[in-house]
């Protein structure tokens, strides 16, 4: 069992970097009129960061679930 | 087309559906077995956050202002990462308290103040019955569209209400919130029926939303490539790809809408209710964190491509954005995929009235009215018999009142405007109770009057800023008072409040209201001096996670009531039969006899005041709680100290704790080691008594005999001679390992030759090895340099490894090898032997005193004292040196040990 303060410090340290992600100036880089495989760019990147967050959340919150 | 009464038919079994499901959750759970009990259920139940506001509206804000709808989806999902901390923290304090709403919540923290839980609800009522309003307009023009489409898209007009699905869709939503959300006074129960049924209609709706944008854009169009790039093509449509509609404050915007809707999330009561009310298991929290953000993310992937498609069909015509999901399908003649999305839409808006309606009946009943019930005094109340029949009545009323005022809000204004700028607003209502609520579970200095004002001021911001402009818009309000202010006054113009411009409106109002809230609530805070109540709950709320039941009970109360007057309280609000049930447990739980007390005790008197909070808020039940029993009012000061006794107390019992487990670990050390000394001295006298017995009985025969002749006699001597040697020795190992473990031991250091050592230890030795006839090899290089340490005791060290090596080596065909071997850096000396070797767990304890690792073997009791190796150890270590074993078990054993050399100018001036 991974101890209570870790797994909060993991789940903050996400919420920062989702956060950084999602906000000016890293969002600004990608709101440009560019497509990539057809799509466009800064929806791809909102997508992208979205899945990789929840994969993220969903691994932080799993890890340590045995003996809870 | 499809006729209206297909229509109306397909809405009414799809109603009907889901009185079915909550039907089976209610029956279920009577029976024990509870169909939400999973955290699956938990995060689609969460999903009542996406109302027709997601399902229509999305689409619309993607026309307006392309990417910016997402921010509504991007908050929550950052805020439910936080979600183990805040969320988890949340559902603890409102488990431990009973709390029922969200009025409730913040009441309760700031010492159970009726005042505060009022004006909670007021402001929720207020800013939520246009968000109610909202999904019965989604109803009314979903349906509208869908019997008007023959004649071509007509304007929406006004129609009276006995002709609007939306009115009849909305009297079966009061029917199932009164049903299945007001079974019981207790509002703490869970509502099983209505979770289950919550939790389909967010399958519903994902499905339905899914199956509509996969139409669009796999069917309509060749997949998302083709779909962009047509609309990359089309002048002015590609705007929608970046924030360069929204102007330049486009990232401030959309900064300002992540926080709203991450406060959203927390704050809106459905949300409240489902994510703190309704929850099973605390654990489930871990599982919906990631699936409700998956949830919002799917339903979210198709909303531009809609978007997009809606603009190429409709180019040029006049249809709203909002409805081109429904529009879609329906104008390419699909009459499935039309009546799903239809039935999508209204089921995302259905699941939010019900539960937007429960929540705020609870609120309007355990916070506005009851509270004003009791305190009424012609009426009596507080001496009624039965109130719980009361408490269900007043809530069904709440109920209908709510959905009515929604319906009748929806009749007035709503037509003006698009369905997410409502939303909008309701949501910047409800984020007014962010820093009372948030700061109240984490800063304890947070106040009543703080919370109070800052509520007050956030919420006058918000309608000046928000609702007063609608109202100027309806006409009722000259239209000069947004354009240039009132009385011309232009910077009190309520879209760029004291000049700030830049913002869209709602940010706008959002970034004053929120701010001017913030630091009210600090300041007033900081200036105020709480009750002793106050600071008792703030420290139960901040500190949820260290107080456990117990303590609690033995803070709050002090004062004495009979346990009678108590129950009959509890029965009027309860009833008889929930009473009987609920103090019984809590008697067993105590071992309480109930013929034999008739006061109540403190943890009595809590445990009651918490059943009844359940029932009708904290506030209230406070109130009632302290109409029956004669309190002795606790200063700030006594509750301070009791607090700061119990965290004494609680921090010493933790040192307590860890000094007790240190000194439990030292003692099984010390029992260990009893144990190996208690078997170290029966080795010992074992060892002891073999030789003097043999001593003995020689001596004996000497003076039994004295006529055996001399040859004999000597041989006996030689005997005796040899066993009194084995015992001197036996004796000096026991007295050399006891110096060296005191630290007595004069070490006589010198320069040394190991390869003079290892010659010495053979010769000292061999006759060990002659008498069981055992081959010694010796393996030594020309010179080694010397080294410095004890001579004798490093012949001593490797005497004890060859006679422990001629122990375990057969009779006859015993080997045994010595080899020296020098590198630069150190000397190492392996001694092997082929004898029978060392299991792979003793490679480490054979080096322990008294340890006799045969024991637990057949091969039977080992010769020696069980120090040899032990003293061995203590030499090796004392030079520096490193000592360990290799072996395999049957197949020999070999100790190696290494010696560090002496740097070769030291080595010069000693040798």
């Amino acid at each position: 069992m991974k101890s209570g303060g870790v797994r909060n410090k993991r789940f903050a340290y996400l919420f920062l970097l989702g956060v950084l992600a999602f906000n000016y100036p890293l969002l600004s880089l990608f709101d440009v009129p560019l497509m990539i495989m057809g799509i466009p760019l800064l929806y791809a990147y909102i997508f992208f960061v979205w899945v990789l967050l929840i994969v993220l959340v969903g691994l932080t919150a799993k890890s340590g679930s045995q003996g809870m | 087309m499809l006729a209206t009464e297909t229509i109306l038919f397909v809405s009414i079994c799809y109603i009907g559906i889901l009185f079915a499901i909550a039907y089976y959750g209610d029956k279920r759970a009577d029976a024990g077995r509870s169909i939400i009990n999973s955290p699956y259920v938990y995060a689609l139940s969460m999903a009542v956050y996406c109302t027709a506001w997601t399902f229509y509206g999305s689409v619309g804000r993607a026309v307006r202002f392309g990417p910016a709808f997402l921010a509504i989806y991007i908050g929550p999902t950052l805020m439910v990462t936080l979600g183990w901390l805040v969320l988890r923290k949340i559902l603890r304090i409102s488990r431990a308290h009973r709390i029922t709403s969200i009025a409730d919540f913040i009441a309760s923290r700031y010492g159970k103040s009726i005042l505060l839980g009022g004006v909670v609800t007021v402001i929720a009522v207020l800013g939520i019955v246009p968000y109610i309003s909202l999904q019965l307009k989604a109803i009314s023009t979903s349906f509208q569209i869908f019997s008007s489409h023959q004649e071509g898209a007509e304007p929406i007009r006004r129609m009276p209400f006995f002709q609007d699905t939306a009115f009849y869709v909305a009297f079966l939503l009061a029917a199932f919130a009164v049903l299945f959300g007001t079974r019981k006074p207790e509002v703490t129960e869970r509502h099983e029926g209505l979770v289950a049924a919550i939790a389909l209609e967010s399958i519903v709706k994902l499905i339905a939303f899914l199956a509509a944008g996969l139409f669009v854009t796999y069917i309509l169009f060749d997949g998302f490539g083709d779909l962009f790039a047509k609309a990359a093509a089309h002048g002015g449509m590609s705007d929608l790809f970046t924030f360069s509609r929204n102007g330049g404050d486009a990232y401030m915007d959309w900064t300002v809408y992540i926080v709203l809707s991450m406060l959203a999330i927390v704050l809106l009561p459905r949300q409240f209710q489902i994510t703190v009310i309704e929850n099973v298991d605390e654990d489930h929290l871990r599982k919906a964190i990631w699936l409700f953000p998956l949830y919002m993310l799917a339903i979210n992937l198709f909303v531009l491509p809609v978007a997009l498609a809606g603009m190429l069909h409709f180019s040029g015509q006049a249809v709203d954005a909002d409805t081109f999901v429904l529009i879609l399908p329906l104008a390419n003649e699909q009459k499935v995929l039309t009546m799903l999305v239809f039935i999508g839409g209204m089921s995302a808006a259905t699941g939010m009235v019900i539960v937007e309606t429960i929540a705020l009946s609870t609120m309007i009943c355990n916070d506005l009215v009851m509270p004003l019930l009791l305190h009424l005094q012609p009426l009596k109340l507080a001496r009624r018999t039965d109130l719980s029949t009361w408490l269900i009545a007043i809530r069904h009323a709440a109920i209908v009142l709510v959905i009515l005022l929604g319906y009748i809000y929806f009749h007035l204004t709503a037509e003006f405007y698009t369905l997410v700028s409502i939303g909008l607003v309701s949501f910047a209502a409800v984020a007014q109770f962010a820093p009372a609520l948030l700061g109240g579970i984490y800063w304890k200095g947070g106040t009543q009057k703080g919370a109070l004002w800052s509520m007050a001021v956030g919420f006058l911001i918000w309608g000046y800023t928000l609702v007063l402009p609608s109202l100027a818009a309806a006409g009722i309000l000259p239209h000069s008072f947004i354009e240039e202010g009132p009385w011309g006054l232009s910077w009190l113009k309520p879209f760029s409040l004291f000049g700030l411009h830049g913002l869209d409106r709602v940010a706008h109002a959002v970034v004053w209201s929120l701010m001017a809230n913030t630091v009210t609530y600090v300041g007033v805070s900081l200036f105020d001096k709480p009750s002793a109540l106050e600071h008792t709950q703030a420290t139960m709320f901040v500190d949820v996670f260290r107080f456990s039941g117990e303590t609690e009970e033995s803070l709050v109360w002090r004062g004495t009531a009979m346990i009678p007057d108590i129950k009959s309280l509890l029965e009027r609000f309860l009833g008889r039969d929930r009473t009987e049930e609920a103090l019984g447990q809590y008697a067993e739980s105590r071992n309480m006899d109930w013929g034999l007390t008739l006061k109540a005790d403190s943890g009595f008197v809590t445990h009651a005041e918490k059943l009844l909070a359940g029932a009708i808020g904290s506030a209230s039940a406070r109130v009632m709680v302290s109409s029956v029993v004669k309190e002795e009012p606790l200063g700030v000061q006594e509750v301070m100290d009791i607090l700061d006794e119990t965290r004494q107390v609680i921090t010493y019992s933790r040192e307590l704790e860890t000094v007790t487990a240190g000194l439990k670990a030292a003692n099984e050390r010390l029992k260990e080691l009893d144990r190996l000394k208690d078997e170290f001295i029966s080795t010992v006298s074992h060892e002891l008594r073999t030789p003097l017995t043999s001593i003995r009985s020689i001596a004996e025969i000497l003076r039994d005999y004295p006529e055996t002749n001399t040859i004999e006699q000597r041989e006996f001597l030689e005997i005796m001679i040899n066993e009194i040697h084995r015992l001197s020795r036996l004796i000096n190992q026991v007295l050399d390992f006891q110096k060296i473990e005191s630290g007595k031991m004069q070490w006589q250091i010198e320069p040394v030759d190991l390869i003079q050592v290892t010659q010495a230890a053979a010769n000292a030795t061999r006759q060990l090895i002659n008498e069981k006839r055992i081959r010694l090899t010796l393996e030594l290089p020309q010179a080694v340099p010397s080294l410095s340490g004890d001579r004798d005791q490093l012949i001593q060290a490797m005497v004890n490894l060859i006679s422990n090596a001629v122990k375990f080596c057969p009779l006859e065909q015993g080997k045994i090898n010595i080899q020296l071997i020098y590198d630069r850096h150190q000397l190492e000396v392996r001694v092997s032997d082929n004898g029978i070797g060392i299991r792979p767990e003793d490679h480490y304890t054979v080096f322990e005193q008294f340890r006799q690792i045969t024991q637990s073997t057949d091969r039977g009791r080992p010769q020696g004292s069980g120090l040899g190796l032990a003293i061995t150890k203590r030499i090796i270590d004392y030079h520096k040196g490193r000592i360990w074993v290799e072996s395999t078990l049957g197949e020999g054993a070999t100790f190696h040990f290494s010696l560090p050399v002496l740097p070769p100018i030291e080595k010069l001036q000693t040798g």
